[in-house]
């Protein structure tokens, strides 16, 4: 089965449970009074529980054919091995430990480690450059925010400042 | 008319607004060069500035003009790298690069400022003309209408948006609309579907999912295969000079600015179309009606072959602030998140907006021409030195393309679950992407789903049930209209496939 056809039944299923919040548990909740208005919290999400499980199932059944595609610029997921999919992955694990560490490290630690890690994934190796371009990215965005929008970004660690 | 004109002008004016066009276009052109952050990431990340600013119509004043220089952007990354950063800018790189290759970069970006400015202004004028007349006849709209015209604007988004796949795009737009459904709406005082998670109290924010769903996968789409962010380095003929062109090229090319302007503008109004159809079709256009000797200079390097998508693609941007200011219909990615700035600044677009608040209107239609002015006068002159960040070499380039999608989901809502949420939902549209499903259609949804079912339950409420849809006749030819344009299209692919195949497909 073609991965798009996977994905519609991920969201086919996403589609029933939501459908099954809808129809099932929401009405129980609401207030008599609520009751007598044409209109009721769950209304709307009954429609789109509809539409989200009959398309779905559109696709599942392969009633739409997909047209020929010849994108040579988009990914081929049959030759999915010669891409960097290794680096890809390493850098979105790097973006969920920066938002992780975001708070407890501050902003210029995370900043700094996020973007000379990034660039060291990607195969950077010149190591001066990298710390020089990182320190005075991480530097100079914390003071365009913090100073310049007025919008507060804790720089240091939570133990430095015990803010 | 005239005092909201003359309203718009002074707004527009003043010291802060005429450097936060400047400042907008310079921001644009320069991120808009880049590979991976397209005008929308690039509003995107703008939108928490601009929400700072407080003043709604400085808002969007930079952020238009942060759109019209994303816009140039790409087509100067285009022309000089044959890396469209944009979609509505590929056709630009079919005689853009050659003309490149030929050492005639400097012609080429000439033609291709002159063809936005003229593009751009003669879609201002355009907007001056038929805004207000759309506004008037809008403002008889009842929310019954509003509700089918936003059901016609999510079905022509669905039935234009790329693939031609019309199902899976009406698939996304239906999970945009029940993603817009988690959190707290403003009708019922209850929260919904939030699974007891005291984070999605308030729902999912708009620029998250706006980062997640374009800004991220194209950056991941650019760790995994290197050969999309090619870098100046390797072209030897990049070098800019003499930015001039000849008189018998102006005059070759105005007719062809004159017609894609007009041609542009009206496709960037219709919902779903937008400026990379306006920028194909303009191409195409042109193309066909020059004399057979120009046609084969065509892919060469013909100047026309620039001016044509240009001057189409800059009207059309135009063009879609029409839906947009008048209706509050956004149609295209762009113009809804920029819908959903608005709304983040407490400006509900729509009718009203013209009477109720004339000089955010008039504003932000003065500053669009001021926004095309500054591109030409001040962007073309400086090209030589901004597209030396074309040659930001890519190990440094992604990190920060990654790092400043985190900062806009960051800085606005400052919690760090949302760099969570944007980086898990980044991760699935990214997979969406690979299996062809659009990710407009979703973002629209999600971005329309709040209106749209505000206003239909105050028509639910107004006629004790769904009988508003048989007894509005407007509503009814509305709803006629949405669902012709989601049949119509996979009617006609299926015939067009059972003709050429000759035979019915059993599988």
């Amino acid at each position: 089965m073609a991965l798009d056809r996977w994905i519609a039944l991920i969201i086919l299923l996403i589609s029933v449970a939501y459908g099954y919040g809808a129809y099932f548990t929401m009405d129980q909740l609401l207030p008599p009074i609520l009751q007598r208005s044409p209109i009721w919290p769950s209304s709307f999400p009954k429609v789109l529980a509809v539409g989200g499980i009959l398309f779905s199932l559109i696709i599942i059944l392969g009633l739409e054919k997909a047209p020929r595609k010849d994108q040579a610029e988009d990914i081929n997921l049959s030759r999915l091995g010669d891409y960097n999919v290794g680096q890809a992955a390493m850098l979105i694990g790097l973006m969920i430990a920066y938002a992780v560490l975001l708070r407890p490290l501050g902003f210029l630690g995370s900043t700094f480690l996020f973007l000379f890690i990034g660039s060291f994934t990607l195969g950077e190796r010149r190591y001066l450059a990298m710390t020089i371009v990182s320190l005075i990215a991480a530097v100079s965005i914390w003071y365009l925010v913090d100073s310049v929008l007025g919008i507060f970004l804790r720089p240091l660690p939570m133990i430095l400042t015990g803010v | 008319m005239l005092e909201g004109l003359l309203a718009g002008l002074s707004t527009a004016f003043t010291f802060t607004n005429i450097m936060l066009v400047i400042g907008g276009c310079l921001i644009g052109t320069f991120i808009g060069m880049l590979p991976g952050l397209g005008p929308m990431s690039i509003i995107a990340i703008m939108i928490p500035i601009a929400i700072t600013i407080g003043d709604p119509a400085s808002a969007l004043i930079l952020l238009s003009g942060v759109y019209y220089g994303a816009v140039f952007g790409g087509s100067t990354s285009s022309i000089l790298i044959n890396a469209p950063g944009v979609a509505s800018t590929v056709a630009t790189s079919f005689d853009g690069y050659p003309l490149t290759r030929k050492g005639k970069a400097g012609k080429a970006l000439t033609v291709a400022a002159i063809s936005s400015f003229a593009g751009g202004t003669i879609g201002a004028v355009l907007l001056l003309i038929f805004a207000p007349a759309l506004a008037s006849v809008a403002l008889l709209f009842h929310s019954s209408e509003y509700f089918a015209l936003m059901v016609v604007g999510l079905s022509a988004i669905a039935a234009f948006a790329g693939t031609g796949q019309v199902a899976k795009a009406l698939l996304m737009t239906f999970l945009g609309l029940i993603m817009a459904t988690v959190g707290e709406g403003v009708l019922f005082n209850s929260a919904r579907f939030t699974m007891g998670l005291s984070d999605l109290q308030s729902g999912f924010g708009f620029v998250t999912i706006a980062m997640a769903m374009f800004a991220l996968p194209e950056a991941i789409y650019l760790i995994l295969d290197p050969s999309r962010s090619k870098s100046a380095d390797g072209g030897e003929n990049s070098e800019i000079k003499d930015l001039r062109i000849s008189r018998a090229e102006a005059r070759s090319i105005a007719p062809v600015i004159g017609r894609q302007s007009i041609q542009g503008f009206f496709i960037g109004v219709l919902p779903g179309a937008g400026a990379t159809i306006a920028s194909f079709l303009g191409y195409a256009v042109e193309r066909n009606i020059a004399p057979k000797k120009e046609q084969e200079e065509f892919g060469k390097g013909a100047i026309k072959g620039i001016a044509a998508p240009e001057a189409a693609n800059n009207a059309a941007c135009t063009g879609s602030f029409v839906p947009l200011l008048t209706l509050g219909i956004p149609g295209s990615g762009t113009t809804a998140i920029l819908l959903g700035a608005l709304i983040a600044l407490n400006v509900s677009p729509g009718p009203r907006l013209m009477v109720d608040e004339p000089e955010i209107f008039w504003a932000v239609i003065i500053s669009m021409y001021l926004g095309n002015l500054v591109l030409l006068m001040l962007n073309l002159p400086l090209i030589p030195y901004i597209a030396k960040v074309l040659a930001a070499p890519r190990n440094y380039l992604i990190p920060f393309i990654l790092f400043f999608t985190l900062m806009g989901a960051y800085i606005g809502q400052n919690n760090a679950t949302e760099l969570l949420l944007l980086v898990g939902f980044g991760v699935c549209a990214t997979i969406l992407r690979f299996a062809d499903y659009p990710l407009a259609p979703l973002l629209i949804g999600f971005i329309l789903g709040p209106l749209l079912e505000n206003n239909f339950a105050r028509a639910m409420q107004l006629y004790d049930g769904m009988s508003f849809i048989w007894e509005r006749p407007m509503t009814l030819g509305l709803l006629v209209v949405a669902l012709l344009l989601i049949v119509l299209p996979s009617y006609r692919a299926r015939r067009a496939r059972l003709r050429a195949e000759g035979v019915a497909d059993g599988d």
